[in-house]
């Protein structure tokens, strides 16, 4: 009896391929976004999983100075000859073909087997690794980044991206450093040991480092895919509500009949279920082959920017999970059931011989509006408890979805009542009728505006944030890149001959030494300046006191950028402990846009001081009259400075920018898509209309309407929604740029970003959303205009 | 002792590869190394401490122990020096320590590895001590020393002092490993006598005993085909001592040699065919068979002593494991020793 | 004359053959003539009446309307006639569920431009709709709606209303009473009306009868 059933069921999509090819497209498309973005998330996950691993000893507590400084070799002898199982760690980074890497030295003898080095390197490799010109491990992608070490480094395939592994020796050769960055500390310990205040007062226990750590840092960018992910699953499933709810309404006189034969309703909604099952399966088998070649195409951008804004590291290649693509497939299920649930409700309790009446259908989601206004103000509640008690990038969050929730939720009633104004503004009865349908056919559009909603109020806010962050970033590129050459010097011992060359061809020769060092806690780098007034002239302070330059003339007090600032809450004057063991005040905050790390500026005298061994190959030429290839020319060949040496300061802008776009070409892309689903949404949402319309509009053109006028009454309401719809999203999607630039980004960054607005932008997102509009309409609207009289007619002559 | 001569290898192979393997390896990379020379004769103290242009050394105590009710115990002691390359320095050397005691309860094992050159492990000859971490051998001369190691489970503290000379392994010194030459420098102090503290999962035990000190370094080790070998020392009656070892080949048969050494301390060779060394009895032990009950026979000297193992689940589970333990001796001498086996 | 039907024929794709439904019909109507039209359900009542609004075409034969043919003008033209001079009344009200029943009374009217002759109050309280202007079609009965579906047809002052079954969805004493409120409200305005109904009864009140069977009008 099912087999008959499901035949007659299942015909109807053999009548309406069109039908079906929405109702898939949209499966499809909320499960590819979904799963692509999930896909990006896993992988970045994983690589930040195996990152701290490695560097994080995998749980275990580490011993670290609570100055910062190095740990000597003696300490480590000391506390292991006193029964302490520690392992000594050398920690830094090398610079690489794009970008800096980070290189961690260990030990082998002593590393804890219950490391994630331990796992990852076989202990045949271990005599290799040890002594002079030990083997260096890297991935095989990290180790082609690394050309002038390629004798010694050995691909190891399951390392972590972005990290060189090498013995503590080799680490401590290629860093230029003595001593130990850190050391685990074994989680097992023998019978008698000394406190270590007697052994070692200046060291510390630091509790596990986790994958948290950098997820925290990257957890922006991630929630920031996720949205996406929701936000286009949500409008991919209005496009499927809209399909799944038409075949059910079409399918009602079928299932009248089947009823009249003898069929249980329990039965319907099983063959229903069945058929359902099946469509959610092929869509969102589909959707994970897009999603999947989604994922992958956008993952080296992904990549990348984790790389260039968070030094965090993540395959450019996708390993999935088994876990994913059952995730994939279930939320196509999940999704299909959410989008058919109230259809199949309306089945089961359906009295056998009930009408079909379309028109109840969408009528009967109007009562829903009251509910979602009633959604929307827990939402607002939410979104405002989460930025009053609570703090940090997930409360942030919290305030973000609610208060986009709440937006969408509203849109019905908001749209509501702007119709209603209008119609009480509008005069003739064609006017008063459009206004009057128009509200009418909210419910049933509802969905697809809410889902246009957040496309857009989405596109607006992250554009803003995006195009705000460029402003401000090349503007303040441009005042701090003050110097028109970057020259490395090859040997230290060159300098003097360097600078004496320098003497009368430059306007300034300002070193950038620096040294790599933990600050409180956290990776930082320390550069010195010098006594030169071009830093007070460009060098941008968020904050400082009324004489900070000539403090740090005199060889006093250090600036610290924004982000070291916010997270450790220094303000001026404040006391900055430094690495070895001393303290400064802090004379000025400055913004450091892009940078994952904490810096601090010293006076170029206190660095050398303290830091012996800074750096001092880098060097910045401030040139007169901007002749700096004049200058080029003559430091290649009369100096005899290799030309890779030198870079000027158009080529460090343009790297600098060339970071900056990538980090957000994802983000484009998203939203790009998002926007485009948005509009299908639409499309799919008006035709489903447009076909339960006809008894709504046959009488208005018995009364005199032509089906022209009809048509472009139509197309004409879909334009107005969009726009009315877009005219609520801009100031949605204002207030979504100003919580990500003066909440979520301080919270994940660390910076915080002054608002800039684009109203040429919005023009251009308003017609792009008109247009989508006026696309989805026109084809309902032609349709319409060109329906023969007859189907018309048919409406009074037949019982519907 | 011997079967030692493996251990240093863990540096160079997995413990998942065959032993077989690891001998293959170890034979021809003397090369830069010193080799012992049967001319080279013991200078004291310097020779206590350590001889890095060799390429292994170690420095091996073993003890029989008895708390106040008769209960036997054994300790084990030891460092391994193993060189990464030849030349000495102390930053190419690398230490291992192992330490063990052998109890009624169980067999509880440690194990130390450390890099040279940055005072983590080492030896120095006077005064003599010798250290790996907190594990230390001490005293003011290797003749009277204190030991110490501990894990998370068990710690000793011994004071060892002896009462007889240090003692010459092989011809003068030079002791043999194959038909084919290859050969140690090798002497002994077995006359330690022990009193000290193990710290045991159940509690404190104060024990009394002897102890028995092995001190080895050479650079080759066994020849290609031998697979593994058997080690005794044995604290006989009247202050006699007997040590004895068999180098087993591929072939099934077995390089024997031996020292008998009298009660004032001088040595003499048992030498090849005239030492017996027969496995009587097998145990299932760490999922091998080992065997735990030996014949040792010198029909000349009138020995025919049967060795079994105090403890036999003795075993070492170290990145490269043996068994090590105390054996209890009776037949025509009663007493007791440590036996050592490996490559099983 | 106001309308002048003229020889039509009007064929529907049947299974198997053509099903001719309207057969060489003719019929003419005076200004305030009131005229049913019987027939068995099925007869071609709908289409001969839709054809005359100009909802549906002809396959053959001229409908002149004050003496233009309606068969020949196009869609605008059809439209603009039946926005100015014909109004329906259908079986199923077809009221415009999104307008209240003021604003469904005055639609039509207001179409035609004629909002400003429509005595609303007098209409609603001779349709017995004076206390339900509020509300919408969706909350009245079926008898109610069709009172607002006449006033809607008689409110635009057509020439010509056409009546498809009006009480077909009404039960006995409630059709009736919608029948003398149509017809009582066609002879006020001195419209023509042509009513299409099965019921002999009714048509018993018409100043004409036209029977139509197997394609074949017979008066």
């Amino acid at each position: 009896m099912t087999g008959p059933v499901l035949a007659a069921l299942l015909s109807h999509w053999r009548r309406r391929p069109f039908q079906l090819a929405t109702l898939l497209l949209g499966l499809s498309l909320a499960t590819a976004l979904w799963s692509g973005v999930q896909a990006i998330n896993a992988e970045a996950r994983k690589s930040y999983a195996e990152a701290a691993g490695i560097l994080g000893g995998g749980g275990l507590s580490e011993l670290v100075r609570t100055d910062g400084g190095m740990i000597p070799v003696k300490t480590f002898a000391t506390l292991r000859r006193a029964g302490w199982l520690v392992s000594p760690l050398v920690d830094g980074w090398l610079s690489a073909d794009g970008g800096r890497v980070r290189i961690l030295g260990m030990d082998p003898f002593t590393v804890p087997q219950d490391t994630s080095i331990a796992a990852t390197v076989e202990p045949s490799l271990y005599p290799e690794l040890v002594g002079k010109n030990g083997v260096l491990l890297a991935s095989p992608a990290t180790a082609a980044r690394l050309p002038d070490l390629e004798d010694r480094l050995r691909a190891i395939e399951d390392l972590a991206p972005n990290i060189v592994l090498a013995d503590i020796t080799s680490a401590q050769e290629l860093l230029d450093i003595a001593g130990f960055s850190r050391m685990f500390l074994a989680p097992v310990q023998p019978l008698l040991r000394p406190d270590l205040a007697s052994l070692a007062p200046e060291l510390a226990i630091k509790p596990p480092a986790t994958a948290n750590d950098l997820g925290r840092l990257t957890d922006s960018f991630h929630l920031n895919l996720t949205a996406f992910g929701l936000l286009s699953f949500a409008v991919g499933l209005a496009i499927v509500h809209g399909s799944v709810g038409l075949a059910f309404e079409q399918r009602r006189p079928v299932l009248r009949t089947l009823r009249a034969l003898g069929v249980s309703a329990r039965r319907i909604v099983l063959c229903l279920v069945f058929e359902l099952l099946t469509l959610a399966l092929v869509g969102g088998a589909l959707g994970i082959i897009v999603g999947y070649v989604m994922a992958a195409a956008l993952l080296p951008d992904v990549a990348a920017t984790l790389r260039g804004l968070y030094g965090a590291t993540v395959n450019n290649a996708l390993t999935l999970s088994p876990l994913w693509w059952l995730g994939g497939v279930g939320i196509a299920c999940i999704g299909t059931a959410a989008a058919a649930a109230n259809g199949l409700w309306r089945i089961a309790r359906m009295p056998p011989l009930s009408p079909a009446r379309p028109r109840a259908w969408i009528m009967a989601s109007g009562h829903a509006m009251r509910w979602q206004a009633a959604g929307a103000a827990v939402c607002l509640a939410a979104a405002i408890c989460a930025v009053t008690f609570g703090g940090g990038l997930v409360s942030g969050f919290v305030l973000v979805g609610g208060f986009l929730a709440a937006a969408a939720l509203f849109l019905p009633t908001v749209l509501s009542s702007l119709i209603a104004v209008a119609a009480r503004w509008s005069s003739g009865p064609i006017g008063q009728w459009f206004w009057a349908d128009t509200r009418q056919q909210l419910p049933g559009l509802s969905l697809a505006l809410m889902a246009l909603l957040l496309a857009l109020a989405a596109n607006v806010g992250v554009g803003t944030m995006v195009a705000s962050f460029r402003a401000t970033f090349s503007g303040w590129l441009d005042q701090r890149l003050v110097s028109d050459l970057y020259v490395t010097v090859e040997d230290e011992a060159d300098i003097p001959a360097f600078m004496a060359f320098l003497e009368d061809k430059s306007d300034a020769v300002l070193p950038i030494w620096h040294v790599d060092a933990e600050v409180m806690g956290a990776p930082a780098e320390i550069y010195g300046v010098v006594d030169h007034p071009v830093y007070a002239a460009n060098w941008p302070l968020l904050s400082a006191l009324p004489d900070t330059w000539n403090r740090i003339a005199a060889g006093r007090g250090a600036l610290v950028n924004e982000q070291l600032a916010r997270r450790e809450g220094l303000s001026l004057e404040d006391r900055l402990p430094l690495p070895g063991g001393w303290t400064t005040a802090v004379v000025g905050i400055y913004s450091d846009y892009g940078n994952p790390l904490g810096q601090v500026v010293l006076p170029i005298e206190t660095l050398t001081r303290h830091y012996p061994d800074v750096d001092r190959s880098d060097f910045g030429i401030v040139v007169p009259e901007q002749n700096s290839e004049a200058l080029m020319a003559a430091l290649t060949e009369e100096f005899g400075l290799p030309a890779d040496r030198i870079t000027d300061q158009g080529a460090v802008k343009e790297f600098s920018q060339s970071i900056f776009e990538r980090t957000f070409a994802v983000t484009g892309a998203l939203n790009v898509l998002t926007l485009a689903v948005a509009g299908v949404a639409i499309l799919t949402n008006l035709l489903t209309l447009a076909s339960m319309r006809l008894p709504q509009l046959a009488p208005v053109w018995a009364l005199g309407l032509t089906r022209t006028t009809l048509g472009r009454l139509e197309f004409t309401r879909a334009l107005v929604l969009a726009a009315l719809t877009f005219t609520l999203a801009l100031p949605v999607g204002l207030v979504l740029a100003w919580m990500l630039l003066a909440i979520i980004n301080v919270e994940a960054f660390g910076w915080r970003l002054p608002m800039h607005l684009f109203p040429l932008d919005w023009a251009r997102l308003g017609a792009l959303s008109l247009g989508a509009a006026g696309l989805a309409g026109i084809w309902p609207a032609y349709r319409l205009a060109r329906r023969p009289p007859a189907d018309l007619a048919r409406v009074f002559s037949h019982e519907r | 002792m011997n079967a030692k001569a493996l251990l240093p290898l863990l540096l160079c192979i997995t413990h998942s590869l065959a032993m077989a393997q690891g001998f293959a390896e170890l034979g021809q990379t003397s090369e830069g190394y010193a080799l012992p020379d049967p001319a080279t004769r013991f200078t004291f103290p310097d020779d206590h401490g350590p001889h890095p242009e060799f390429r292994i050394e170690w420095w091996y105590v073993t003890a029989n122990l008895k708390d106040a009710d008769g209960t036997d115990y054994g300790i084990q002691w030891t460092l391994f020096r193993n060189a990464l390359s030849p030349g000495g320095k102390p930053e190419d050397q690398a230490w291992m320590g192992h330490a063990a005691v052998s109890a009624p309860t169980g067999h509880l094992v440690a194990e130390r590895l450390a890099r040279g050159g940055i005072g983590q492990a080492g030896v120095t000859a006077s005064p003599f001590e010798a250290f790996i971490d907190e594990w230390r051998m001490a005293g003011p001369d290797l003749a009277t020393v204190s030991i110490a190691a501990q894990s998370h489970e068990f710690r000793y503290d011994l004071d060892l002092s002896s009462n007889g000379p240090f003692v010459p392994q092989g011809e003068d010194g030079y002791s043999v490993k194959s038909f084919v030459g290859q050969a140690s420098h090798y002497y002994s102090q077995p006359f330690y006598s022990v009193t000290g503290t193990l710290t045991l999962p159940g509690g404190e035990v104060h024990v009394t005993g002897q102890a028995w000190l092995d001190r080895e370094w050479y650079s080759q080790a066994l020849v290609q085909d031998q697979t593994g070998w058997d080690w005794i020392s044995l604290h006989l009656p009247n202050g006699e001592k007997l040590m004895g070892y068999r180098l087993r080949d591929r072939t099934g048969g077995a390089y024997v040699f031996g020292t008998w050494i009298a009660a004032d301390g001088s040595p003499e060779p048992l030498r090849v065919g005239s030492l017996e060394m027969t496995p009587i009895e097998w145990a299932e032990v760490a999922g091998r068979q080992l065997p735990v009950a030996w014949d040792i026979a010198h029909e000349a000297r009138g020995i025919a002593i049967r060795a079994e193992a105090i403890y036999p689940q003795s075993w070492m589970g170290t990145l490269i494991p043996y068994w090590e333990g105390p054996v209890r001796a009776s037949g025509s001498h009663s007493g007791e020793g440590y036996l050592e086996l490996t490559g099983y | 004359m106001l309308l002048d039907v003229h020889g039509l024929r009007k064929a529907f794709p049947g299974s198997e053959r053509q099903i001719t439904v309207l057969d060489g019909v003719s019929l003419s109507l005076d200004a305030g003539d009131v005229v049913a039209l019987t027939g068995e359900s099925g007869s071609g009542k709908s289409t001969l009446l839709h054809i005359i609004a100009g909802l549906e075409p002809t396959d053959d034969g001229s409908v002149l309307f004050d003496g233009e043919d309606i068969c020949l003008m196009d869609d605008g033209g059809r439209a603009a006639l039946r926005r100015n001079s014909i109004s329906i009344v259908f079986q199923q009200f077809n009221l415009i569920p999104s307008l209240n029943v003021r604003q469904n009374l005055v639609f039509h009217a207001r179409l035609a431009g004629r909002a400003a002759s429509v005595d609303l109050p007098a209409l609603a309280t001779s349709l017995g709709l004076a206390d339900h202007l509020e509300k919408f079609p969706e909350d009245l009965s079926g008898g109610e709606q069709q009172r607002v579906a006449i006033g809607r047809a008689v409110a635009s002052e057509p020439k010509l209303v056409l009546a498809d079954e009006p009480t077909g969805n009404l039960d006995e004493d409630t059709g009736q009473a919608v029948y003398d409120l149509l017809l009582a409200l066609a002879r006020r305005t001195g419209a023509a009306l042509l009513i299409a109904t099965h019921s002999m009864r009714l048509a018993g009140a018409a100043d004409r009868r036209m029977h139509l069977s197997h394609g074949k009008l017979t008066e």
